[in-house]
């Protein structure tokens, strides 16, 4: 078989298509999560969490493997701990950086460790790292559901005050907004949507969904109303894209996800550029990310 | 009959630990009354700005903002941050902050969009930035962005305008211009305005009164009272001198060692 048809492979794929159904309706809540809290991760400046929270989602799902119970309960609670304990711990960025650098090692280690004693199926394990495509079984689909709706509320509620405390924290406090308590509530957001991430494009690749969408939206406008909007669907495009290419073939869906994604990055930021250079100068174009 | 003080200072002092930054400071500013915070960096300007939002507690004495504590009215205050406090991450519009200072502090959907985006528009006409209304505020100048930083703080229709280091980086065009909003806003809405700067001149024509916070003490008095060597060598507990040069100010003396920003009092 040829590099191209183990990447490319369209054979029988309406019946593969009814097989990752779930994945499908996943994918649709993940993209609406990651676009929107990708939104926040980029104006709070949050990448580097993201990755740390991943690590420990990642541990927990490979917990729950080797204990045999749901694996989507397991990397939430993963998740949530390490959301937590950098929500607690590093409320400046300078102390998040370092709580980060310590907790990603730690849950990355127990991750391996946990997937080292199961003995299941070696696509489970391989599974939670770079992602898979058919792992979302109906139970977990109504879990993910769940959080997701969950994530979605919370960030409807606190849009407009989490807005303004991650742009212009000074002038939010001076005015009462609880910047302390938004900051500690986005995180927990935060983890919740990483746990949910982890289950499509796996631990190592949370951040094509939570931070490049966003990224590459802010690369062509700087609307409050269009930059969560396109960040969407671009997230959207990354995650169901990635799900229909990946399903003939032997290769994880993360590849193609984190390819959809940066290529749109790329092409917003040539779009950006281009009409900076256009419309001259400086009045029009968003800053540079 | 003399107006109630919106704001009203007894016997207070604040101090961090066993360090005083001042005390037994008595003072009460009116509606419409322009008072200038003076000092060098460490006298506590940016704690007595802390104060009146009600951010940090005093240790001894008493504050009142508009008769009731400083948290109370914190949204009676406009409040003009030191520059360089936005995230350079976050694609901020002009607009945007000005929406911010309107209604960025509730929860939940946004209602009333179209009357919201109204009153933004009159506001941004209002300090003179409708031009640059769409611009990310990283691409602004320092002096179009300290135009909008003072359009969001109208945006409340605030009682007090509170300005922390509004002309710090502004060149005197700018300085002036942002002086001349400050003070068309007192004249026409009876705002008063608590300016900390470490510059009088730009708005030494326009200043009521001077609260100076020096590592000796303070005083509050007009301009001639307090800007006199006699005033300040005492302030400072060593020989300093006043000069006026041309209708400005120049502080001459030992204060470098307060990190007092003289080479911009000496610019011409």
């Amino acid at each position: 078989m040829s590099v191209w048809h183990q990447m490319f492979d369209f054979e029988n794929y309406g019946e593969l298509l009814a097989l990752v159904r779930n994945s499908l309706i996943a994918g649709a809540a993940l993209g609406l999560v990651g676009g929107l809290a990708g939104v926040f991760v980029k104006m709070r400046d949050l990448p580097f969490a993201v990755h740390g929270v991943s690590e420990l989602s990642f541990a927990g799902a490979s917990g729950a493997l080797l204990l045999g119970t749901n694996v989507v309960a397991g990397s939430i609670a993963g998740s949530l701990l390490a959301a937590g304990a950098i929500g607690v711990l590093g409320t400046r960025a300078r102390d998040r950086n370092s709580v980060i650098g310590i907790l990603m090692p730690f849950g990355l280690g127990l991750g391996v460790l946990f997937l080292a004693l199961y003995k299941g199926r070696a696509a489970n394990k391989f599974g939670l790292l770079t992602g898979q495509i058919v792992a979302v079984d109906t139970p977990q689909t109504t879990w993910l559901l769940v959080t997701s709706a969950v994530v979605l509320i919370a960030l409807a509620v606190m849009w407009r005050p989490l807005t303004f405390a991650s742009a212009d924290p000074d002038v939010a406090e001076a005015r009462g907004v609880p910047v302390r308590g938004l900051s500690f509530a986005f995180m927990i957001v935060l983890g919740l949507a990483v746990a949910l991430s982890v289950q499509v494009v796996g631990a190592l690749l949370v951040l094509s969904l939570l931070i490049t969408p966003a990224a590459a939206a802010a690369r062509v406008t700087a609307s409050p109303v269009l930059l969560p909007l396109l960040s969407v669907v671009f997230a959207l495009a990354s995650i169901e894209g990635g799900i229909l290419l990946a399903l003939g073939s032997s290769i994880p869906i993360s590849p193609y996800v984190t390819t959809i994604s940066f290529v749109l990055y790329v092409g917003c930021g040539a779009v950006g550029r281009l009409r900076t250079r256009r419309l001259g100068a400086r009045r029009t174009a968003p800053v540079a990310v | 009959m003399i107006p109630e003080p919106l704001i009203s200072l007894r016997g207070a002092a604040l101090s961090y630990g066993s360090r005083t930054v001042w005390r037994d400071l008595e003072l009460d500013v009116r509606p419409g009354e322009f008072l200038a915070v003076l000092g060098p960096n460490g006298a506590g300007k940016t704690s007595f700005v802390r104060a009146l939002l009600g951010r940090q507690p005093l240790s001894a004495g008493e504050l009142t903002v508009l008769g009731g504590s400083p948290r109370e009215a914190a949204r009676h205050i406009g409040y003009v941050p030191q520059q360089a406090t936005l995230s350079a991450q976050a694609m901020v519009r002009a607009r945007d902050l000005v929406r911010f200072g309107i209604d960025g502090h509730r929860f939940g959907p946004r209602l009333r969009t179209a009357a919201v985006r109204r009153r933004v528009d009159e506001i941004l006409a209002s300090v003179g930035a409708s031009a640059y209304a769409d611009v990310p505020l990283g691409q602004l100048s320092g002096g179009e962005r300290q135009r909008v930083r003072i359009g969001q703080a109208l945006a409340t229709d605030p009682r007090i305008l509170l300005c922390d280091e509004p002309l710090l980086s502004l060149d005197l065009h700018h300085q002036r211009a942002v002086a001349e909003l400050v003070d068309a806003r007192r004249r026409s809405h009876g705002t008063a305005v608590v300016f900390v700067t470490h510059e009088i001149n730009p708005v030494l024509d326009r200043v009521d009164r001077v609260l100076y916070l020096a590592p000796g003490g303070h005083r509050v008095g007009t301009p001639d009272e307090v800007l006199t060597s006699e005033s300040l060598s005492r302030l400072y507990g060593t020989q300093v001198d006043v000069v006026h040069v041309r209708g400005r100010v120049v502080v001459v003396g030992a204060l470098d060692e307060h990190a007092h920003h003289v080479p911009e009092e000496v610019r011409p």
